[in-house]
């Protein structure tokens, strides 16, 4: 196995609820609530998970686009968090993110243009005279084209606009790719060709992945290692193959009976989960999974399993698994 | 070839290209009825006035049949809607008249007195526009801190401390027990200067009326900037200029100022008429001879001409104004195009 490039130690990212006439805090949404894992280079980390799980939380959590409350994240060894404001400014190319909707993740007063080669020259790699032949090769490479460069962002289409988005961070030539649901915005279609170009990009340029997503086939594509959350906690981690060959934890299986088989004659049977996601102000005890899982006992409500190796590099949190 | 279509098709609605300039006639043209209506309910109102420019006076020498020949002299005594003809008609020539109690044409004592309430005016808008941006900018930025609290409070107090009250306070203060600067008026009483020493003489004299109205007006224009600042730093492409690595001042200033002063530009154009209108109030506190005293007087004096003059002349620079803003807002924002 490489070496690591991101290691994720017992992250936790608690959003405070304040209430009272002194707006004091009488509470936490436990939006991350004690997440570990590893990502190699040159490999595809997968995130799932149903929405407000806590998957874009942890994207932006490892970049320090917000703090953290607890943990640890090391990048190349370095930890993310412990950084002076300077030394995190100068490490920011290295590691970048593409984010979840293309439409208000650009500034509409600047030009794309402007917006994908200002932080090149805001790092100071590279010259000035160079710096818009470079933006267009840039744009190019993203499936853009040059002329592209002295438009604003609303004249441009949702699946373009993610382009301009990775352009933007590509330029920097990150090691680290964060991708928050690139393409959960876009049509189906445009979907296809934003993952081959992400898939293109890291092989041609060796970047390492952080994909997270909601969408189990998409990470079954583009993915090595894939992670799967409930409510702020890492329930099953494995190689893909793995993982979609042998779940493990009730909440994985029922995820992945909810893929969509193009096959109309197929009878299969479905683990649909009752009842809401509980909130992650106040998750439940024992295991948090508890009050939908099919399979639970008193053990469950009462006792958190623990994270283990259920051999093979398949970490699970269950009892019964 | 494509691109030098697109960016054709681009700069027409940029200032001088042909669609700019024919919405800008058209706007203008649109002026035209706005500006007949306002002509017709501004004077049926002075005619409405109980009172008229004789009666006004207050002359204990003034008999009826004598009044009754000045009506006729002034045209007064025709009907209502005679004098409105008249009036309009010379209004088209471009003549406003003369002001009955100046006894000069009404455009003479406008030039002579609305420069005076002009620089006072533009002096208040650039300082309370920059020190609102500023103030705006970092209450939003710290919210909640103690320099958001204590901005808060102060702008709010400015803003509700009637003007005359604080122009009588810093009268005091300044003037009377301090001694830093003139009571009143606008220049030195006695003094001939000229060059620099009439322009410092006047900038000292303006000071104490450029605060006061600086405190009234900043209140309300930091408040904007702040709620517009605290609206546009919580944007996903606000993120995505911090995931750049930007300097924090590179995404408060750029990124951020740039979205949130694009509303405030409306608020710019509302800003023409007021740098002419002058401030009745307190010119009359600080005796400045500016505009807004020689009006409010021509009402107390019903002097027509005048009255309906100024009124006409503040309409056109508010619907001017109105246009302003309306093109400055479709050159700052790319995503606008003027119909």
């Amino acid at each position: 196995m490489t070496e690591a490039l991101v290691e994720v130690q017992n992250l936790k990212k608690y959003f405070p609820i304040t209430g009272g006439v002194f707006s004091r805090t009488v509470g936490n949404v436990k939006a991350v609530d004690g997440v570990s894992f590893t990502i190699h280079k040159g490999e595809s980390f997968g995130l799932v998970g149903e929405s407000g799980c806590g998957k874009s939380t942890i994207g932006r959590t490892l970049l320090r686009l917000n703090d953290k409350t607890d943990g640890k994240v090391l990048f190349k060894g370095q930890d993310i968090h412990q950084l002076s404001k300077s030394q995190l400014r100068s490490i920011r190319p290295k590691m970048q993110i593409v984010f979840q909707d293309p439409f208000s993740s650009l500034n509409p007063r600047i030009k794309i243009g402007e917006a994908i080669g200002e932080a090149l020259l805001s790092h100071g790699l590279i010259d000035r005279k160079d710096l818009k032949d470079r933006v267009m090769e840039t744009l190019k490479i993203c499936g853009l084209a040059p002329y592209h460069y002295n438009r604003y962002p609303h004249e441009f289409s949702g699946g373009q606009r993610q382009r301009i988005g990775i352009a933007r961070a590509l330029i920097l030539e990150p090691e680290f790719i964060v991708a928050d649901e690139p393409v959960s915005a876009l049509d189906v279609s445009i979907q296809a060709q934003i993952i081959n170009l992400l898939t293109d990009l890291q092989a041609e340029k060796q970047l390492t992945y952080l994909f997270i997503s909601h969408d189990l086939s998409v990470v079954e594509h583009l993915c090595d290692r894939v992670g799967v959350m409930y409510l702020g906690s890492m329930v099953e981690m494995a190689r893909k193959e793995e993982l979609f060959g042998n779940p493990l934890h009730p909440y994985t299986k029922a995820l992945m009976s909810a893929i969509p088989i193009p096959d109309p004659t197929l009878k299969r049977e479905r683990i649909v989960l009752q009842g809401d996601l509980p909130s992650p102000a106040n998750p439940p005890s024992g295991c948090k999974f508890h009050t939908r899982c099919p399979l639970a006992t008193d053990l469950c409500k009462e006792k958190e399993p623990e994270y283990r190796d259920a051999g093979n590099q398949h970490f699970v949190a269950c009892h019964y698994a | 070839m494509l691109s030098s279509q697109v960016e054709l098709g681009i700069s027409i609605y940029k200032p001088g290209g042909i669609l700019m300039r024919q919405y800008i006639i058209r706007r203008l043209l649109q002026m035209i009825p706005t500006l007949i209506g306002i002509s017709i309910i501004v004077f049926a109102i002075s005619a409405m006035v109980p009172g008229d420019f004789i009666t006004a006076k207050n002359n204990p020498n003034m008999t009826a049949e004598k009044a009754e020949q000045l009506r006729h002299i002034y045209g007064l005594d025709k009907p209502e809607y005679e004098r409105y003809f008249i009036w309009a008609g010379n209004m088209l020539k471009g003549n406003m008249g003369d002001s009955l109690q100046h006894k000069q044409p009404v455009t003479e004592v406008i030039n002579t007195y609305v420069w005076n309430s002009f620089i006072i005016a533009l002096a208040t808008l650039i300082l309370s526009w920059v020190i609102a941006v500023f103030t705006g900018v970092f209450s939003a930025k710290f919210q909640y801190s103690f320099f958001d609290r204590i901005v808060t409070l102060t702008v709010f107090l400015c803003m509700s401390l009637p003007s005359f009250f604080i122009g009588l306070l810093l009268i005091k203060l300044f003037a009377l027990d301090w001694k830093l600067f003139p009571v009143s008026g606008m220049t030195t009483a006695g003094h001939n200067d000229a060059g620099w020493a009439y322009i410092k003489d006047v900038v000292k004299h303006m000071f104490l009326p450029t605060l006061v109205l600086t405190m009234l007006s900043t209140g309300s224009l930091t408040r904007y900037f702040r709620a517009g600042m605290l609206e546009v730093i919580r944007q996903d492409y606000i993120r995505t200029a911090r995931a750049k690595g930007l300097k924090e001042v590179t995404v408060i200033f750029k990124h951020a100022l740039r979205n949130a002063l694009l509303p405030a530009i409306t608020l710019l154009g509302f800003e023409l008429p007021a740098l002419f209108g002058g401030a009745m109030i307190l010119e009359k506190v600080f005796v400045w001879p500016g505009i807004g005293q020689v009006y409010l007087e021509s009402i107390n004096m019903r002097d027509y001409p005048f009255m309906l003059g100024f009124t006409i002349f503040l309409s056109i620079l508010t619907l001017l104004g109105n246009l302003l803003a309306d093109v400055l807002y479709g050159i700052a924002d790319p995503r606008i195009r003027l119909k």
